[in-house]
């Protein structure tokens, strides 16, 4: 193999991990702000992720929208899915034991997912193709698909319009105020409910940006696929500093080009691609717990 | 009051012994095989809460557990020729080809096994977050399972194993979660169960009466990894086949939602929501399944089931989060009406 060939191989591989770290940054986000006000793992996002994909699916197979109009719809119903899980499982215990909530987070991601099973069907379906998307462009010899360059450029200005909303917005402010101090923020004046339920709006129509744009890429989709990425964009929301969005995004990238390096260069190990991101975890949390972006939480007495 | 107690606990005890005969004598193999199922998820129920319930932390990864504890039990008791039947892909590593063990010592390993992944995930992250450990061990049930799925040579990949000797019988099943139930009661109120229960209400209080962290909670992992081992093995002895596909976190889902409902920290409410859970889901197997009563056809929807279950598991935890005993144990005296309680001093409640 001549070295040119090695450098577009390598190339070719670079541009598919920057697209699933992408995609995975957009879901670390939501993981990381709902810890971040609540102290809570939204066990139930990875699921609010494999929702979006099903309302993108309906509206464009069953009502027949065009892609952008459906696109839109799916990702206010899920922006509403979100708030409604916070509204009927989480808010009730906001003064419960934590081991409590999380156990709610976990039986609303596992209704989520057989409700999926009864409403949608067990079997997978096939995502609507966007001929838009799916040309290829050729760079040299890389052929690459205009939906490689869509996926990071959207998680991109995503990004840069939260942080405008989170640093410089009354609503950003009222947010940093709630996940410093419930009681405190309450007494300034601040919806503290409000507050949190906008939070998980947020973070739900990020993941369903993330997951119609995952059923673009993988055009496969089925009640279960929300576990597993669920779990790795956790885990990439603790890599980058949990609690900080910007640290979820370089952690959605770092664990998104990890995986798919891991599994060019070593294909011996395609097999042990998903135990990747957990042995990352493990190692992350032996020698730097606060992550890369992390600040340093003590334990309020 | 005391001896009182003492004979009612005797007589129930054999009662249900002799029920145990009866039933293994007249029920047929579906009814046996539910009971052996309650007694299973007992030891199940009863090992993650006292991780869970009496510890207060937030373990995912029964179903990892049991899959250790299974896989070494179903590989140490197959006969020879069953191995060789399984593994025509590619063949058993050496120690394992050539051995075959007794169920109680299979279970033993199974069980240590068990207890020492529990260690090596469970070490990194305790001292950090509690809901650390829950992702931490969550994924590793899941990782237990790609690597299980993948080590064609030792777990016969996702082919599973089939052929495992049906050792575990009522007897088995009852015998061991008879003696998981007096190994709790004991470890509940032993010094060590009361260090847990302090970390459990309130850990920075806990660490300032002197009480080791890392060591109390590190403890109760462990111990209710290996219970998880054992539970698998037994499980496996059962069934008769594994498969990865086996370990999802469905498993993990049941045990949790038994600990819930019969109250975190309650022993005896584990045991009796272990009964009732295992018996309800079977019961309900029918909203899986199409039925027809007389002229009425119900058509069942497959997954059906586990939406109840979820909606039941969402409205406990919010309306009754006390679950259906809270941290309380049944007593006699309490059934009989008398209201003697237990000293504080001794571990009673308030």
């Amino acid at each position: 193999m001549s070295l040119n060939m090695s450098l577009n191989t390598l190339l070719q591989h670079l541009t598919n991990g920057v697209s699933l770290g992408s995609l995975y940054a957009l879901i670390a986000i939501g993981y990381t702000m709902v810890y971040g006000i609540l102290r809570l793992i939204n066990f139930a996002h990875g699921d609010i992720f494999m929702m979006a994909t099903y309302f993108a699916f309906f509206s464009v197979a069953t009502f027949a929208l065009p892609w952008y109009l459906a696109f839109l719809v799916a990702i206010i119903l899920t922006g509403l899915l979100g708030m409604t899980v916070e509204r009927a499982a989480y808010r009730p215990l906001r003064n419960a034991p934590k081991i409590s909530i999380l156990i709610s987070a976990i039986g609303v991601a596992y209704l989520l997912e057989n409700l999926a099973i009864v409403v949608f069907g067990g079997r997978p379906k096939a995502f609507p193709a966007v001929d838009l998307f799916m040309d290829v462009v050729r760079i040299g010899d890389v052929a690459v698909q205009i939906l490689t360059f869509v996926i990071p450029v959207v998680t991109l200005a995503i990004l840069f319009i939260l942080l405008y909303l989170i640093n410089h917005t009354k609503t950003g402010i009222a947010m940093r105020a709630v996940a410093r101090d419930h009681e405190t923020a309450s007494l300034m004046g601040i919806d503290v409910n409000r507050t949190i339920s906008l939070t998980f709006g947020i973070g739900s129509i990020l993941a369903a940006v993330g997951g119609i744009m995952w059923g673009l890429k993988f055009p496969q989709i089925s009640p279960l696929m929300g576990v597993i990425p669920g779990l790795k964009c956790f885990i990439a929301a603790v890599l980058g500093g949990i609690g900080n969005i910007t640290g979820a995004v370089i952690g959605g990238f770092i664990l998104g080009i990890g995986e798919i390096l891991l599994v060019a260069f070593f294909p011996a190990l395609t097999g042990y691609r998903d135990a990747f991101a957990f042995i990352l975890l493990i190692l992350i949390l032996l020698f730097k717990p606060t992550g890369i972006m992390g600040e340093k939480i003590s334990e309020k007495v | 009051m005391k001896r009182k107690s003492n004979i009612l606990t005797l007589i129930s005890i054999i009662v249900l012994f002799l029920f145990l005969i009866y039933a293994n004598r007249n029920f047929d193999a579906y009814q046996i095989r539910i009971l052996n199922l309650c007694a299973i998820y007992t030891i199940l129920g009863l090992s993650m809460n006292l991780i869970n319930g009496f510890t207060g932390l937030f373990s995912l990864g029964h179903a990892g557990f049991m899959a250790v504890g299974a896989y070494t039990t179903a590989l140490l008791t197959m006969t020879l020729a069953a191995k060789e039947q399984n593994f025509f892909m590619a063949p058993l590593v050496y120690p394992l080809n050539s051995i075959v063990w007794p169920f109680l010592p299979s279970l033993i390993l199974g069980g240590l096994f068990a207890a020492l992944i529990a260690y090596l995930v469970g070490a990194p992250v305790i001292k950090l977050r509690g809901d650390y450990l829950g992702i931490a061990t969550l994924g590793f049930a899941e990782i237990i399972r790609v690597v299980f799925t993948n080590t064609q040579g030792i777990t016969n990949g996702a082919l599973g194993l089939k052929g495992i000797p049906n050792t575990t019988n009522i007897w088995w099943s009852f015998g061991i979660a008879a003696v998981t139930t007096i190994i709790m009661i004991s470890l509940i109120n032993s010094s060590y169960g009361r260090a847990m229960k302090a970390i459990r209400e309130d850990e920075i209080a806990a660490q300032n009466m002197g009480i080791d962290l890392f060591k109390h909670k590190m403890m109760s992992l462990v111990i209710g990894a290996f219970f998880a081992g054992v539970g698998g093995g037994l499980l496996g002895n059962l069934l008769g086949t594994i498969d990865p596909l086996m370990f999802r976190f469905f498993l993990t889902f049941n045990i949790l939602f038994i600990i819930v409902l019969g109250g975190m920290g309650s022993i005896t409410g584990t045991v009796i929501s272990a009964f009732i859970v295992t018996i309800s889901m079977e019961v309900l197997r029918f909203l899986d399944e199409a039925i027809r009563i007389g002229p009425i056809y119900i058509k069942g929807v497959a997954g059906m089931r586990m939406v109840f279950f979820s909606v039941i598991l969402i409205v406990v935890i919010i309306y009754y989060s006390q679950g259906l005993m809270g941290t309380r144990e049944f007593s006699w005296n309490k059934l009989l009406g008398g209201n003697k309680k237990k000293p504080l001093a001794k571990g009673g409640t308030k």
